[in-house]
């Protein structure tokens, strides 16, 4: 039952190229697929890879001005309130005299002075030449020590002024140290050092109102904190960042990657000071931030891609599928011309052969006639009788002889479509009838399972017998001597007529049964040429009709031809 | 004495030779040429009560012949010969016949056919 489903040929599946074709259009259909998905992807990727390269050119850029504006703003803000201390100690020693300031109580009003107009100043105190702070005023007991053999002494000694890098004082908190030299009438030099709270830098930093990441802070030149940073850690600590020495620009932008996050930092040296302040932004590192900014991009590429894949998947199925079947229908073409090629030359060669041995026959048949004629007028003719038994038994082979040029003739004429009423009762037993010699040899028999009332198609003659010829003569190729063929007709059917031949042969393996209508498919060796099913099936193709086998090894074959009642094939 | 008298024009000697010999013997004269040419000089000499031409002659066809018989004797029946199998598709069938028989040629038919076509005369 199974098989017989397979080689349903009416649907056109069973193919040519099932066996070897098939991977060629897979082939092909993978090349399409990929050439497509390139032309159609590669724009897109490139698009996509545009728009990253943008976005993050932009982002670093808005970056950059972030951290620009941030730098000059608070660049300035801090000049200004350190120069302000500066210019307020510079003022102090170059206006009051010291005699003025060699006093604890004038130091203290210059103090509360200080602190009432600038704030942030911790102490006050005078260094004498040789080094000893003279006279202090502030928390610490600080009086008397002396700095001779500090460096930040003998520079302000030898350049007039000093501003300190920020240490821990005493009470633990930052400072820093401004001193300015002046000098005595007898030419003495003396010092004015003030103790400066960073508190006053730390409130410029506060008041900036920076994001979460951005940071900004000072350092000194040796890479050490002078004040808090949220990235590098507290005042004093060292900050593993490449600290830059005194550039000729005021502002240095770099980009490096720190722990899977970019960090933009910009640098810009404080004047007058060992100041570096410093701002950096940490972000996301471009690809994260441009796929999180843009998830409705990304999303829209997936949905394109994906969009994209079933289209060109579905269209080149589609096209593989249509190259496919144009290729099956052109190779059915070729097969149909080299089968009408073929019965041609046998169409030529029988009627040359029925004509030539027609004209001798006729000529026969006439000299038998006169033969007759002449026994017929010689009534005293010694054995008259025998001569008209031979001259009737000469008559009667020329006759059979005849009929078979008669089929010939017309199965040669017979080689072109042709819509005529069929007898497909007749059709059967005239078809068998060309084989009588054969069955007659072989013991066949043939038993034919008609139902009585006659059975019509309209249909093609000639191609008819061609379908029935062949798989007749299967059949009886099949069976072994004294082996048994039966042809039925079943016509309760309303649309066909289906004529089965069955025998009680070898059978064909179910391996065979799925190649056998494919063209050059033979198991008859050097003898088939392995086109007799196939012709076969494309002719019941023609015809509109269909043909079908079941098979069972060693107990037989069944071939069902399915004739349409009134075929609308073309003529 | 013979009824009619018939010509075939046929190139099959044998044939043709064996068919008028026959015919004597239902009182139907014959003669036969074997071809085209020949025949329609026998014409011009003799009268003929039927003609019987087969298309496929040696030389000038069977039709042209019949064109020619056809437009120097109008009143003369002519029956056509034609091979089975080979359809009329390349053959002209020319105008004016009285009938074409297939080949082979039965001879109860054909005497059938000339006394048809002769009594209608």
């Amino acid at each position: 039952m199974d098989s017989e489903q397979k080689n349903k040929v009416d649907s056109g599946e069973v193919s040519e190229e099932l066996r070897e074709g098939l991977p060629r259009y897979r082939r092909l259909r993978k090349l399409s697929v990929i050439i497509t998905l390139l032309v159609a992807l590669i724009p897109l990727a490139i698009m996509t890879i545009i728009n990253f390269y943008q976005d993050q050119e932009s982002y670093r850029a808005e970056s950059r001005y972030n951290i620009s504006r941030i730098l000059s703003n608070t660049k300035r803000t801090l000049e200004f309130v350190v120069e302000e201390r500066r210019a307020a100690i510079s003022l102090i020693i170059s206006q009051v005299t010291y005699d003025q300031l060699s006093d604890d109580d004038g130091l203290k009003t210059i103090l509360q002075n200080l602190n009432g107009s600038f704030g942030g100043f911790v102490d006050l105190g005078l260094i004498d030449s040789s080094g000893n702070q003279t006279y202090y005023v502030g928390p610490y007991e600080l009086k008397g020590k002396n700095y001779k053999n500090q460096e930040w002494f003998n520079e302000v000694l030898v350049r007039g002024a000093h501003i300190s890098d920020v240490f821990m004082g005493h009470r633990n908190l930052p400072h820093f140290v401004v001193a300015f030299r002046h000098e005595r009438k007898n030419g003495e030099p003396y010092v004015l050092r003030a103790t400066i709270d960073m508190e006053m830098i730390n409130r410029v930093f506060y008041s900036l109102d920076l994001d979460r990441n951005t940071d900004a802070f000072l350092v000194n030149q040796d890479g050490v904190l002078q004040t808090a940073s949220i990235f590098f850690g507290d005042v004093l600590s060292e900050i593993n960042v490449d600290v830059p020495k005194r550039f000729r620009h005021r502002e240095v932008i770099d980009e490096y990657e720190k722990e899977g996050k970019w960090v933009t930092s910009g640098y810009a040296f404080i004047e007058d000071t060992p100041f570096i302040l410093m701002v950096s932004k940490q972000r996301d590192n471009p690809f994260l931030h441009w796929f999180y900014q843009r998830t409705g991009l990304f999303w829209f590429l997936i949905v394109s891609a994906a969009l994209i894949l079933v289209v060109v998947m579905y269209g080149s199925s589609m096209t593989i599928k249509r190259l496919q079947e144009l290729d099956k229908r052109r190779a059915r073409m070729l097969h149909n011309v080299e089968y009408t090629n073929k019965m041609a030359t046998i169409g030529r060669m029988a009627s040359g052969v029925a004509h030539e041995i027609n004209n001798p026959l006729a000529i026969i048949n006439e000299k038998a006639g006169l033969l007759n004629d002449l026994v017929f007028h010689t009534k005293d003719l010694p054995e008259r009788d025998k001569f008209f038994d031979l001259s009737d038994s000469i008559i009667r082979s020329v006759e059979r002889c005849s009929k078979v040029t008669h089929r010939l003739l017309g199965f040669a004429r017979r080689m072109d479509a042709k819509k005529e009423t069929i007898d497909v009762k007749e059709l059967l037993e005239e078809v068998v009838g060309f084989q009588k010699t054969e069955l007659a040899h072989r013991n066949i028999q043939v038993n034919y399972n008609f139902p009585p009332e006659t059975i019509l198609v309209e249909s093609d003659r000639g191609l008819l017998q061609q379908v029935f010829l062949n798989i007749i003569n299967n059949a009886f190729a099949a069976v072994d001597v004294g082996g048994h063929v039966e042809i039925g007709i079943d016509g309760t059917d309303t649309k066909s007529v289906i004529v089965s031949v069955t025998d009680d042969g070898i059978g064909i393996s179910e391996d065979n049964l799925q190649h056998i209508f494919e063209p050059f498919y033979s198991t008859k060796g050097e003898f088939g040429t392995g086109l007799g099913l196939s012709i076969t099936r494309d002719i019941m193709q023609k015809l509109e009709g269909h043909i079908d086998v079941k098979s069972k090894p060693g107990e037989g074959t069944t071939f069902n031809v399915y004739i349409p009642r009134r075929g609308n094939f073309q003529v | 004495m013979s009824k009619f008298k018939v010509l075939f024009v046929d190139d099959e000697e044998e044939l043709v030779s064996t068919l008028v010999e026959r015919l004597k013997y239902r009182d139907i004269a014959g003669a036969y040429e074997l071809n085209g040419a020949s025949a329609i000089e026998r014409l011009r000499r003799e009268k003929f009560d039927i003609v019987i031409i087969d298309l496929k002659l040696p030389g000038i066809s069977g039709a042209e012949t019949t064109r020619v018989v056809k437009q120097e004797h109008p009143e003369l029946p002519i029956l056509l010969i034609t091979g089975h199998g080979s359809p009329l598709e390349t053959e002209e069938i020319p105008k004016g016949i009285e009938d074409i028989l297939p080949k082979p040629i039965k001879l109860d038919t054909l005497v059938e056919k000339i006394q048809t076509v002769l009594r209608q005369e």
